[in-house]
């Protein structure tokens, strides 16, 4: 195991080396941010003490390496815009994301694994039929524009929910949350189903195959013709099985629902990291470019550690496969 | 495992020379009548041609060059749909945006930017997909390994993440939006192959290939890659409809498609605004038009699957 350890550690940090190198060079080497950090007026003094001030007259490896030691000490450079640090602009952010992509999760669990029951106790029935359409539906839809429509009825015809923003927020461990004042959660609501939406069909997937899986496993039966009512067997023995795999895919997409939250915060002008690196690119921000795009990477590849190394502890197949090869 | 429709239909017209069997049953004849089964796929199989045929000959059937600064009036901006223009020559039946353009036009070109762009990256990333999980799959050991790795690794992160990061360094532009959906895409196509070739390879008809001391490339593009087209041909319908999501999604973003050539996504973003204050129309029509797109393409690609999954067969 120890071995097994080490060996997938050291394939996790080349990736996040790989990967820095080529967020770096790509960002860095392509284009050219004098262009449009500098206003065409100034003079040629003012150009160059700029560029020395931004650390752009050096050699692209030695900006590297200045990149990686700053790195190292949690110092991602500063934002060419905002004049702060990349890191503290995007961790400023974060709580927005982060309670944005949890309440979409929650949505997700609360309606996904109810419909996804239904269909899978009664897949004759036409709601069924309808829930399984609708949930390839929400695959296949592009979310933005789904958020969009979201945004028209309910915010512009109807007019029960707030369209845009993050609402009033309330501190908490000194952080402001959106979802502890009422104001807040309305203008959470919206965006949190709009990112939810994928997650949603997922596990009324999930949960359907699960149970017509499951349903036909002899203990369920054993249970039925013990006697139980029908709701403890559906809800105890059926539920408790399907629960494991659901709840690993969801706790799994965290990842894809933060990256995801890119296009649900643009379209609802949600103040979180998403917007921020939309921005960003838009105004060819470098530093917190490169900040965002090596932050959520090192999420993914941490986030694809933590599972592999779950499932080699679980499954002594992985273990034992990857010692013999 | 259906083979190659010539072959089959050479075949059929050898066995069957009987006078009663009017139309011999060919691989490819069956496949179409099982496709025309479900009506629904039919009809959306309908709809797309329809789609399609309006993207390419939107030149010849839009109302107006949309991009043709001359024959728009700023005074006709923002009408709403049915309404007639200042010199009362035309109707406007799906309004105009902000600069007086008719939508209908818009959309048609628009339609052609976005079938464009998402049929030829889903191609490009078919080929360079097919070609990497053929590599793996015939050659095996290191050849394999690197090249799953790399599925593997390109998979592990979400598709938006990397268009964005791709797109964060090359810019906006058709060439490039079109480089990202190919690099987001041809892992899919790779890991499909290699999955039915692995399987294909181990058949008696590539070993006797093998014994007939054929070239490599003889073996892998004229006997294993005809047998790895069915679910390939699937994952592709599917990844169309994906590509034409996420350039819509990139173009919102404003880091895809330039403004001059706007597709369906950056239609609808400029029509983003004015949705706020009630005009609806100028984002609704383009994104009703995406959407038809997408659910035909996926609703095709879906039945395809039931065709020509050889375990459902009957």
């Amino acid at each position: 195991m120890t071995a097994y350890l080490i060996r997938r550690l050291l394939q996790a940090s080349l990736v996040v080396v790989a990967m820095s190198l080529l967020v770096f060079i790509g960002v860095y080497a392509i284009g050219d941010p004098v262009e449009i950090l500098i206003s065409p007026e100034a003079d040629q003094i003012e150009r160059e003490r700029a560029i020395q001030a931004l650390g752009l007259d050096k050699p692209l490896w030695l900006q590297y390496l200045i990149f990686v030691a700053n790195a190292l000490q949690g110092d991602l450079g500063k934002s060419f815009v905002y004049a702060e640090p990349a890191l503290k602009l995007i961790t400023a952010r974060m709580p927005a994301t982060l309670e944005l992509a949890i309440a979409a999760l929650v949505l997700a669990i609360i309606l996904g694994i109810p419909l996804g029951l239904f269909a899978g106790l009664k897949p004759e029935n036409p709601v069924s039929k309808t829930i399984m359409a609708g949930s390839i539906l929400g695959f296949s839809l592009p979310t933005f524009w789904v958020g969009l429509m979201l945004i028209m009825i309910f915010a512009v015809e109807l007019k029960w929910l707030p369209s845009t923003g993050r609402g009033e927020t309330a501190t908490l461990f000194g952080v402001a949350w959106s979802f502890l004042t009422w104001n807040g959660l309305r203008h959470m609501f919206l965006p949190a189903l709009n990112l939810s939406l994928f997650k949603i069909s997922l596990v009324i997937r999930l949960t359907r195959s699960g149970v017509r899986e499951t349903i036909l496993m002899d203990y369920v039966k054993f249970a039925r013709a013990k006697g139980l009512s029908p709701t403890r067997v559906v809800g105890v023995h059926v539920l408790k099985n399907i629960l494991i795999p659901v709840v690993t895919v969801t706790g799994l997409e965290l990842g894809g629902t933060i990256a995801f939250s890119v296009v649900t915060e643009s379209v609802f002008a949600w103040p979180g990291m998403g917007k921020l690196i939309i921005d960003s690119i838009n105004v060819l921000d470098r530093p917190v470019i490169v900040a965002y795009l090596m932050m959520v990477t090192l999420m993914f590849i941490i986030i694809n550690l933590l599972v592999d190394l779950g499932y080699s502890a679980l499954d002594p197949r992985v273990r034992l496969a990857s010692q013999g090869g | 495992m259906t083979p190659p429709a010539d072959a089959g239909a050479a075949t059929a017209d050898i066995a069957l020379p009987s006078p009663a069997a009017a139309k011999p049953e060919t691989p490819f004849r069956r496949f179409v009548s099982e496709f025309c089964e479900s009506h629904l796929a039919v009809g959306a199989l309908i709809i797309f041609v329809l789609i399609a045929l309006c993207a390419i000959f939107a030149p010849w059937i839009s109302p107006q060059n949309p991009y043709d600064l001359a024959v728009l009036d700023i005074m006709d901006g923002r009408l709403e749909p049915g309404s007639r223009n200042g010199d009362n020559t035309m109707t406007f039946w799906l309004g105009t945006d902000d600069q007086g353009r008719d939508m209908l036009s818009g959309i048609f070109y628009g339609l052609r930017i976005s079938l464009a762009v998402g049929v030829g990256s889903a191609f490009i990333a078919f080929l360079v997909g097919m070609a990497l999980g053929l590599m793996a799959a015939y050659f095996g050991g290191r050849t394999d390994s690197v090249i799953m790795r790399l599925v593997d690794l390109q998979l592990s992160f979400p598709a938006i993440l990397v268009a964005l990061m791709i797109l964060a360094f090359l810019g906006k532009g058709i060439l490039n939006v079109v480089i990202a959906l190919v690099v987001v895409e041809w892992a899919y196509y790779a890991r499909t192959v290699r999955g039915t070739a692995l399987v294909e390879r181990r058949k008696e008809y590539i070993e006797a290939a093998r014994c007939l001391a054929l070239s490599h490339n003889r073996i892998v593009f004229r006997h294993l890659l005809p047998n790895c087209l069915p679910p390939l041909i699937v994952v592709g319908t599917m990844q169309i409809a994906r590509a034409i999501a996420l350039e819509a999604t990139l173009s919102f973003l404003g880091l895809g498609v330039p403004i001059t050539e706007p597709s369906l996504g950056l239609l609808i973003a400029n029509g983003y605004e004015y949705m706020l204050s009630g005009k609806y129309w100028i984002c609704f029509y383009p994104g009703i038009a995406l959407m038809v797109t997408i659910v035909v393409i996926n609703l095709v690609g879906d039945h395809l699957r039931d065709v020509l999954n050889p375990r459902l067969k009957r």
